[in-house]
C-alpha cells in the first residue's frame, strides 16, 4: 500500500492519475467501439440475426461491387476536390493576414473568418440550396448581367455542388493552420533569400511555401477527413449524382438494416482515408526535400509534375483496370504500386526539418 | 495597404463567406412563402409562429441540456487531461494524449456508427444521453486544446511561490492555478456547447425518439411550407451563437491579459 501511494505521488504517477479519467473515456467509448465495428465487419447479417463466422465476403462485395466502389470513387473525389480549393483558396488570405495586415488587426481578421463556422451548419448548407438554385440569386445575377441566357444546371443537385457547399464549410479551418505557420516565419530568412540573388517567385517557392508546408499540411488533414465522411452536404444539395460514403453507411444501418456492411464500410473509410495521408505526407517530404537541395530551383516544379502523373496513373487504375484485369487484382496492383513508393520515401529520406 | 490585388482578393472570400449567413434574416423577414428571390413585404409573423410549435420547444429544451452537460463534462475531463499534459512528464504521454484527441481527425459518421452499433448490440435504447457521450467524447480535444494553451501560459512559478508560502496543493490550485485558468475553462465550455449545440451527425444517429435541435431542423427541412419558420429560427441561432463567440473571444483575450502575454490569434 505504502509503495503505490509512493508511486501515484511521484511526478509519473499525478500525470497518469489526471489523465485517466479522459483515457478511460475515450477507451470505453472511442476505443472498444471501434473495435466492435472491426469485429462487425467480418460478420454477416440476415434479417435481425447476426451469423458470427468470421468471413471476408463483405469486404469482397464492398470492394467488387459497382456501386460501393463508385461511391466511394465519389466521395474520394470530392474530398479530393474540396480539399484542393479550400486550401488553395485559404493560402493567399492566410498569407495576406499574415504579411499585409497590421499586428494589431490580425486578431480581428481571424476572428472574423471564424465567426461563420460556428453558426448553425445544417443552416448554411441549406441556405447554399438557395444561393445556387434554378432562381437564386448566383443565375439571378449572372442572368441579370446577360452573361447566360438560361439558369445553370451543373451547379445544383450534383457532386459540384457538393464542392462548391464543403469547400465554403471548411474555409476557416484551411486558414487558420496556415495562418499560423506563416506567422512563425523569421522574416529575415526572407530577405536573405532575396539578398542572395532569388527572384521574388522563387523566394516564395522555395523559402515561404516550405515552412508554410506544416500548416498547409494540418489544412489538407483537417478539411480532407470530415469531408470524406460528410453526410448532410450530399443529401441536401448533392442529388442522386452527389451520394457520398456516408448516406450508404446510414442506408446500411437504417434502412436496410445490414450494419456488418455499414461497419465494413467505415472500416473501409477510416483505411482509406489513412491511405491517402499517409500518401500526402510521403509525397510531401519528397517535395520538400528536393526543394532543400541544390537541384531545388528544377525540384519546385519536377515534383509536382510527377505528383500530378501519378494520381492520374492512380485514377485510371482505379477506374479501367478492374475491367480488364479484375477488381481485387487492381486494387491489389494499385496498392502494391503506391504503396512501393510510399515506403521508399519513408525509408530512404529522413524526416525534413520541418516536422514532415 | 500594399498589395491591392490580395487585399482585394481577401475582401471578397470574407464577402462569399459571409453570403449565406447575410441571406438567412432577408428571408426570415420576407412576406414570401417561398425561399427564392425577388423577396416580398417585411413580416415578423414567422418568429410568431415559432413561439407555438411545442415541438420545437421540446427539442431546444433537448439540445439545451445536451449542450449544458457535455460542456461540464468535456471542460472537466478536459482540465485534468491538459493538466497533465501540459504540467508532468510520463512514458507514453504523446501516445495517451494522441488517442484522447482521435476524435478530432475520425469523420464524425465512424464515431457515431461505432457508438450505435454498441448501443445496439448491449441493448440499450438512444437517447438524450448517449448523445450527451458521444458530445462529450468529440468535445474533450477541443476543451483540451483551449485549456492546454491556459496551462502553459500561466507561470509555474507562481504556484511554487504559493506552495513556499504555506499553501496546501489543494488551496495553491484553488486560490491561485483556478483564477488564472478560468477564462480558459470558460472559453472551453463555450465552445464545446456551441459545438454541442450545432452538432448533428452524432445526435441523428443516437437521438432515437427525442429530436435535438439540428435532427428537428432537419426533419422540417423536407417541409417546403416550413421553409420561412427554419429562417426564423436559424437567424436567431445566429445572433446566439455570435453572441457567445464575442463572449468567449472576450474572455480569451482576458486571460491572455492575465498572463500578461501578447494576443497571437484566434481558437485552436
Amino acid at each position: 500500500m505504502a509503495g503505490l501511494a509512493k508511486a501515484l505521488r511521484s511526478e509519473a504517477g499525478r500525470g497518469y492519475t489526471l489523465i485517466s479519467p479522459a483515457l478511460a473515456y475515450a477507451l470505453v467509448l472511442l476505443a472498444a467501439p471501434l473495435l466492435t465495428i472491426l469485429l462487425f465487419s467480418f460478420w454477416t447479417q440476415s434479417f435481425l440475426t447476426i451469423d458470427r463466422t468470421f468471413t471476408f465476403a463483405n469486404y469482397q462485395e464492398a470492394l467488387t461491387d459497382p456501386l460501393y466502389r463508385a461511391l466511394m470513387q465519389r466521395s474520394l473525389w470530392i474530398a479530393g476536390m474540396v480539399t484542393l480549393v479550400t486550401v488553395v483558396l485559404a493560402f493567399p488570405v492566410a498569407y495576406f493576414i499574415s504579411f499585409h495586415v497590421r499586428p494589431d488587426r490580425k486578431s480581428l481578421w481571424l476572428f472574423l473568418i471564424t465567426i461563420p463556422f460556428w453558426t448553425s451548419y445544417l443552416i448554411r448548407v441549406f441556405l447554399w440550396r438557395v444561393i445556387l438554385a434554378f432562381d437564386g440569386p448566383v443565375n439571378g445575377s449572372l442572368m441579370g448581367l446577360g452573361l447566360i441566357d438560361e439558369p445553370l444546371s451543373w451547379i445544383l443537385y450534383n457532386a459540384n455542388a457538393v464542392v462548391i457547399t464543403l469547400a465554403h464549410a471548411f474555409a476557416p479551418f484551411a486558414i487558420l493552420p496556415i495562418f499560423v505557420s506563416l506567422e512563425k516565419i523569421d522574416r529575415s530568412l526572407l530577405e536573405a533569400a532575396r539578398d542572395l540573388g532569388e527572384s521574388k517567385a522563387m523566394t516564395f517557392l522555395r523559402v515561404t511555401l516550405p515552412l508554410a508546408m506544416p500548416g498547409v499540411l494540418a489544412a489538407v488533414l483537417i478539411v480532407f477527413i470530415p469531408t470524406v465522411g460528410d453526410y448532410v452536404t450530399p443529401r441536401l444539395v448533392g442529388g442522386s449524382g452527389g451520394t457520398m460514403i456516408a448516406n450508404m453507411i446510414y442506408a446500411q444501418i437504417f434502412d436496410l438494416n445490414d450494419r456488418p456492411m455499414g461497419a465494413t464500410l467505415a472500416v473501409l473509410a477510416m483505411v482509406i482515408v489513412t491511405l491517402v495521408l499517409l500518401w500526402v505526407v510521403t509525397r510531401l517530404r519528397a517535395w520538400l526535400w528536393l526543394a532543400g537541395t541544390s537541384a531545388g530551383a528544377a525540384a519546385v516544379w519536377l515534383v509536382p509534375t510527377v505528383i500530378v502523373a501519378e494520381v492520374a496513373v492512380i485514377w485510371a487504375l482505379f477506374t479501367q483496370a478492374p475491367a480488364l484485369i479484375g477488381p481485387i487484382p487492381a486494387l491489389a496492383l494499385l496498392a502494391g504500386l503506391t504503396g512501393a513508393l510510399s515506403v521508399a520515401i519513408l525509408l530512404r529520406l529522413p524526416k525534413g526539418r520541418f516536422g514532415i | 495597404m500594399t498589395l491591392r490585388p490580395l487585399t482585394l482578393f481577401a475582401g471578397l472570400y470574407l464577402l462569399v463567406l459571409y453570403a449565406p449567413i447575410v441571406l438567412l434574416p432577408l428571408f426570415a423577414f420576407n412576406e414570401g412563402t417561398v425561399i427564392a428571390f425577388p423577396l416580398q413585404g417585411f413580416t415578423t409573423e414567422w418568429f410568431g409562429a415559432l413561439l407555438d410549435t411545442p415541438a420545437l420547444h421540446e427539442a431546444t429544451l433537448n439540445s439545451l441540456i445536451i449542450a449544458m452537460s457535455t460542456a461540464v463534462f468535456a471542460t472537466t475531463l478536459g482540465l485534468f487531461a491538459a493538466r497533465a499534459a501540459t504540467r508532468y512528464r510520463f512514458p507514453l504521454k504523446g501516445g495517451i494524449v494522441g488517442f484522447i484527441m482521435l476524435p478530432l481527425v475520425l469523420p464524425e459518421v465512424i464515431v457515431a456508427i461505432s457508438l450505435l452499433v454498441v448501443l445496439m448490440q448491449v441493448g440499450i435504447n438512444p437517447g438524450t444521453w448517449t448523445i450527451i457521450l458521444g458530445h462529450t467524447l468529440i468535445c474533450t480535444p477541443f476543451s483540451i486544446a483551449i485549456l492546454q494553451g491556459s496551462f502553459s501560459n500561466m507561470d509555474k512559478s507562481l504556484e511554487e511561490a504559493a506552495i513556499d508560502l504555506g499553501e496546501t496543493p489543494l488551496s495553491t490550485f484553488r486560490l491561485v492555478t483556478l483564477p488564472l485558468v478560468m477564462p480558459g475553462i470558460i472559453a472551453s465550455m463555450l465552445i464545446c456547447f456551441t459545438i454541442s449545440l450545432d452538432e448533428f451527425i452524432i445526435a441523428f444517429f443516437l437521438s432515437g425518439n427525442e429530436p435535438t435541435l439540428p435532427v428537428y431542423l432537419w426533419g422540417q427541412l423536407r417541409f417546403p411550407a416550413r421553409l420561412p419558420i427554419i429562417m426564423a429560427l436559424g437567424t436567431i441561432l445566429v445572433v446566439l451563437s455570435i453572441g457567445l463567440l464575442v463572449i468567449a473571444e472576450a474572455m480569451r483575450r482576458r486571460g491572455l491579459r492575465r498572463a500578461g502575454l501578447e494576443d497571437t490569434g484566434g481558437f485552436l
